[in-house]
């Protein structure tokens, strides 16, 4: 099947892929760097990331899985955790005369941890919970999450964790731009930064839903009882899954921290997993270019375009009705409804920017017949 | 598809054009309007507000600039910072005022740092708000004072010996205030027992039983509105009979409702008192009472909250800066504050090196059970 | 020892109770539909808020608590028609989603009539008023809890031991396909089903706020949380266990946020330890640890999933 296919979309892809990042790094050095698109642009690229690493649970495994807040945590707290500077951490921890980690490690190597940190929590709950079902795996990690989110605040690891209180003072994305000696910034990277690692984190990603593995997968999502008598061995590929996917959003959790300046283990609630959730529905599951493209359109939706539903309007002398705190998150809520009744496919289904091209391509050549 | 790509893109084109009409000038106030600290963050907002129609044009230079505000609503909660923030900062606001709350406070610095916006903060107690940095000053006393405060008149006024201590997990006001509170009572020769409720809690029947089991003689919870409210209502049930202490967050006609009616005591340190100053007392009960939303916003009686004063004061003293700057640059006016001084009805403001306002005396107040009003207890210094 | 733990047990009972109010609801549409709803906490919350507006409209409370009831039953009602039977075929995480979305979607509905801000419920005479239980003092309405959800369950268990549409749940329940084929019109036993837990949930936030008197969006969401993990750790689909785990959960959460005093009473520990923090997590880790020891819960039955 595979080979068949027409190599052309495929190479429009990348070139439209690489045309984004290029467009990215000059608009980040002709527009202000205040301007509202960067930020939605750094959290979008954050919370694409995460919701790849989700919908390769959901919709690719097959695994419904709530917990990604909680992995999300531990990753934002591994990294901050080791990338404070040393110098600040007195003002950090405060309450507990500094902290007992008193070292910091490159920022790459933080983040591999903050993965691997987030892995390791998925492995260890994996084992007890990936032989549950569906819904019952689904309030199983939910709690998990929870859990995490309590181990965390516990001031009995402040000395780690600061306890409940923040952890701020990290290298973060405006860290990223190229300054002078008088602090001027000559190049502007803390988007295209954010763009990259989340760009390269995803690529992983559809690497392995590619390869066997992936194919795998798939093969437990569609029917778990046939796949097994495929020979496929369930339990560890639902943990490898698991797992991998915890990775990613432990790296996307440190991405979150770098994007927030600030960590704090309260905000990573189940109300953080359900938006992320409905980012995968609507974008369509089972769709990696729909995740990403529905990330950045949530995330520019909810901090940009629809902002002026929040506040009074005036057309001339006439208040549109309505309007006031809140109402943008009303009329986000009926457009996922929708979404969620009618059109269950999402934006993508369960095709990729390829596939789109490539039925275009297909479409108009049998319209030239 | 295509069409969406389309709307999508004509969109973007549309919504960047911040076009700045000439002669205006925006100061960003970042507070929180909904949450747990919304009601305490919406009486901020209102002395803000008032103050601008009070005062709603500035003279920088030989220009006179019309003041437009910029009020974004930070949730209370840390991860809608930066939203916030970066509202304020798109909007090209020069100075921005806030934030009740000095978790959300620390959380968004960052982003005002970075475009190079200075802020002030009204009420943001914590030492954390302004340590450190150049961009960050404040109007308010800080916990440190507020925590010795406290301390010396538990141990001292009302006599207690132990006291229990209940905040909000990982609220940076509640956790800095005991922990200054604890350090202060305890080398007055006090004990102290302190214990955290997660967020959204809603019960606290058992925290209350707890103190009780303690032994403890003073109940010291300097929490947000909501959760005092729901404290006292919960006290005032199960028969606490120990004082309730609170820090200035108390200070809310909300919390004197829950408590009028009831035998709880409840103590606490704010800012101002109602009646130090008639003129402004005057002409803000009058501004409530005209304007239905402002009423609302505050609570739907026109008692003053402290916090109402403090952003009046932070308003003018903002105002005072730009006239100082003589420039609607952030960077000029960031250089400019250090050395701005007012008469503010909350008493003379000046800022020392760290940015925070030289304050020496906090106001103590108690709730009268029977009327609902606050009294003023003392004028409470540290020496 | 007693005088210290009787208050956490008190308090315990009364929140017990209130949660197996809502635990019911949960546990009566997983039987049927096999749905874990979400909304369900949200729905006691809605509850909760239509309390405050009616109470503040000016309507005396006799008439506000019928009509509460009535309207949280509609809410329920609607919710199911909307959100769930267009989905009837769909699989069953489709359903699971929309159920989020709709708790999403109720969530933000309130925070927008609110404006975010906490409600402070209306003081309902009589159960709001404090009385005396050896040296506690508490509402009434901690006490008159507990018997109040017994009473509320007894009736449901005759209503579905007893009646025809009790009948029809209890076929629905065991096997839904056959059921329909046997005449049964599951549509209208599905909505029954939403009805009762719905004016359950009514009754439980009528209850739970007139204890802890504030509402707001997110009010329904723990609650509704640990009343779904009593269901399952009592069997889900069976209603007394549903009400055994509810107080079960109740009472250790409340010792929990006590084992710091006890711990300390009995000199064991010298300054709080913080474990209160653990109150919200046990509860989880207590579903976490019944899934995996007894999945089907204290009463479920034992199901075998037909491939």
């Amino acid at each position: 099947m595979n080979q068949k296919k027409s190599k052309v979309p495929m190479i429009v892809t990348l070139f439209l892929i690489a045309a984004i990042y290029i467009a990215v790094f000059i608009a980040e050095q002709t527009l202000p760097s205040t301007s509202m698109l960067f930020t939605v642009l750094k959290k979008g690229a954050v919370y694409a990331l995460v919701a790849v690493s989700m919908n390769l649970l959901n919709g690719f495994t097959g695994i419904f899985s709530l917990g990604q807040a909680g992995f999300m945590l531990v990753g934002a707290y591994v990294y901050g955790i080791f990338t404070i500077p040393v110098a600040q951490r007195a003002a950090v921890y405060q309450y507990f005369d500094g902290g007992i980690v008193q070292f910091t490690v490159p920022l790459v190597v933080a983040m591999i941890l903050s993965g691997l940190a987030a892995a390791f929590f998925a492995f260890l709950i994996g084992l007890p919970v990936l032989r549950l079902k569906s819904d019952y795996l689904a309030i199983a990690t939910l709690g998990f999450a929870e859990i995490i989110r309590a181990i965390f605040q516990w001031n009995g690891l402040g000395p780690v964790t600061n306890g409940s209180n923040m952890l701020r003072g990290f290298p973060n994305f405006n860290d990223f731009n190229i300054t002078d000696g008088n602090g001027n910034v000559t190049v502007y990277l803390s988007t295209l930064i954010p763009f990259i690692i989340a760009g390269v984190c995803i690529l992983l990603i559809v690497l392995l839903i590619n390869s066997s593995y992936g194919r795998a997968l798939k093969a437990i999502r569609d029917d778990e009882v046939a796949a097994e008598a495929m020979g496929i061995n369930l339990a560890h590929h639902k943990r490898l899954a698991f797992c991998i996917s915890s990775f990613f959003a432990g790296v996307g959790g440190a991405m979150l921290a770098m994007y927030q300046t600030t960590v704090q283990a309260k905000s990573f609630t189940s109300a953080m997993t359900y938006e992320i959730l409905l980012i995968v529905v609507i974008g369509g599951i089972g769709s990696v270019t729909g995740s990403v493209f529905s990330s950045f359109l949530f995330v520019a939706c909810s901090e940009w375009w629809l902002r002026f539903l929040d506040e009074k309007q005036l057309i001339g002398d006439f208040e549109v009705p309505l309007l006031r705190t809140g109402f943008r998150m009303v009329v986000f809520s009926v457009i996922i409804m929708i979404v969620v009744l009618f059109f269950r496919r999402g934006i993508m289904g369960d095709k990729e920017l390829p596939d789109l091209l490539s039925r275009r391509a297909a479409k108009k050549g049998r319209a030239v017949k | 598809m295509k069409k969406l790509i389309a709307l999508v893109l004509a969109v973007m084109m549309l919504v960047p054009a911040f076009a700045m009409a000439e002669d205006v000038i925006k100061i960003g106030v970042y507070e929180p309007a909904s949450g747990s600290n919304g009601a305490g963050g919406k009486q901020e907002t209102l002395g803000v507000q008032y103050a601008n129609q009070e005062t709603p044009t500035v003279k920088i230079g030989d220009t006179e600039y019309k003041v437009e505000l910029v009020i974004a609503d930070n949730g209370s909660e840390n991860d809608k910072a930066p939203s916030a923030a970066q509202q304020i900062i798109s909007a090209g606001a020069s100075i921005a005022l806030g934030s009740y709350g000095s978790g959300v406070s620390i959380a968004g610095s960052d982003y005002f740092k970075n475009a190079n916006i200075p802020v002030i903060g009204l009420t943001c107690t914590n030492p954390q708000v302004t340590a450190g940095n150049t961009h960050y000053f404040r109007v308010c006393f800080l916990d440190p004072f507020q925590g010795t405060v406290l301390a010396n008149y538990a141990f001292n006024t009302l006599g207690v010996k132990t006291a229990y201590c209940l905040g909000e997990l990982g609220n940076d006001y509640d956790q800095g205030l005991i922990e200054y509170f604890k350090q202060s009572f305890e080398k007055l020769g006090g004990t102290v027992f302190k214990e955290d409720f997660p967020s959204k809690t809603q019960d606290f029947t058992s925290y209350l039983s707890n103190a009780v089991a303690y032994g403890a003689e003073v109940f010291f919870c300097p929490v947000s509105i909501e959760y005092s409210t729901l404290i006292i209502q919960t006290a005032s049930a199960q028969g606490l009979e120990m004082p309730i202490l609170g820090g200035d967050t108390l200070d809310s006609n909300k919390v004197a409702e829950a408590a009028t009616g009831t035998n709880i005591k409840v103590i606490i340190t704010t800012f101002y008192q109602e009646g130090a100053n008639e003129k402004f007392d005057n002409g803000f009960k009058a501004w409530l009472n005209s304007d239905a939303e402002a009423m609302t916003n505050n609570g739907g009686n026109d008692m003053i909250a402290a916090v109402s004063v403090m952003g009046y004061d932070g308003y003018y003293m903002a105002l005072e800066a730009l006239k100082n700057a003589g420039s609607t640059d952030g960077a000029a006016v960031m250089a400019a504050l250090p050395t701005t001084e007012i008469d503010g009805v909350s008493g003379h403001i000046k800022f020392d090196d760290t940015g925070d306002a030289i304050r020496t005396s906090a106001f103590v107040k108690t709730i009268n059970n029977e009327t609902g009003a606050w009294e003023f207890v003392a004028e409470q210094s540290v020496e | 020892m007693w005088d210290t733990i009787f208050p956490y047990l008190l308090s315990g009972v009364s929140v017990g109770g209130q949660y197996a109010l809502i635990a019911i609801g949960y546990t009566m549409v997983y039987g049927i539909l096999r749905l874990i709803n979400f909304a369900h906490g949200d729905v006691f919350m809605v509850a909760g808020i239509i309390m405050v507006y009616l109470a503040a409209s000016g309507l005396p409370l006799w008439l506000c608590i019928p009509l509460v009831l009535l309207i949280t039953v509609a809410v329920g009602f609607l919710i199911e028609r909307a959100a769930y039977k267009p989905l009837r075929s769909a699989p069953r995480m489709s359903v699971m989603i929309s159920a989020i979305g709709v708790s999403y979607t109720l969530q933000n509905l309130v925070l927008y009539i609110t404006g975010g801000l906490n409600k402070q419920y209306p003081t309902i005479p009589w159960i709001s008023e404090t009385m005396a239980i050896g040296a506690a003092k508490t509402k009434v309405v901690t006490v008159i809890t507990p018997f109040l959800v017994i009473a509320l369950v007894v009736a449901l268990v005759l209503l579905i031991n007893k009646t025809k549409i009790g009948m029809a749940m209890r076929a629905v329940s065991k096997d839904f396909e056959t059921s329909q084929l046997m005449g049964i019109k599951i549509n209208n036993v599905i909505s029954a089903t939403f009805i009762i837990g719905s004016f359950l949930a009514g009754v439980g936030s009528i209850l739970f706020f007139t204890n802890y008197p504030t509402v707001i969006q997110t009010s329904g969401a723990m609650p509704g949380l640990k009343a779904f993990v009593a269901a399952v750790f009592g069997g889900i689909g069976s209603i007394p266990g549903a009400v055994i785990g509810a107080f079960i959960i109740g009472i250790m959460e409340n010792i929990i946020k006590g084992l710091d005093v006890i711990l300390f009473k009995l000199g064991i520990i010298a300054q709080p330890v913080g474990l209160a923090t653990f109150s919200d997590a046990f509860t989880f880790a207590l579903l976490i640890i019944i899934l995996i020891v007894k999945p089907t819960g204290l009463f479920g039955e034992k199901v075998t999933d037909k491939v």
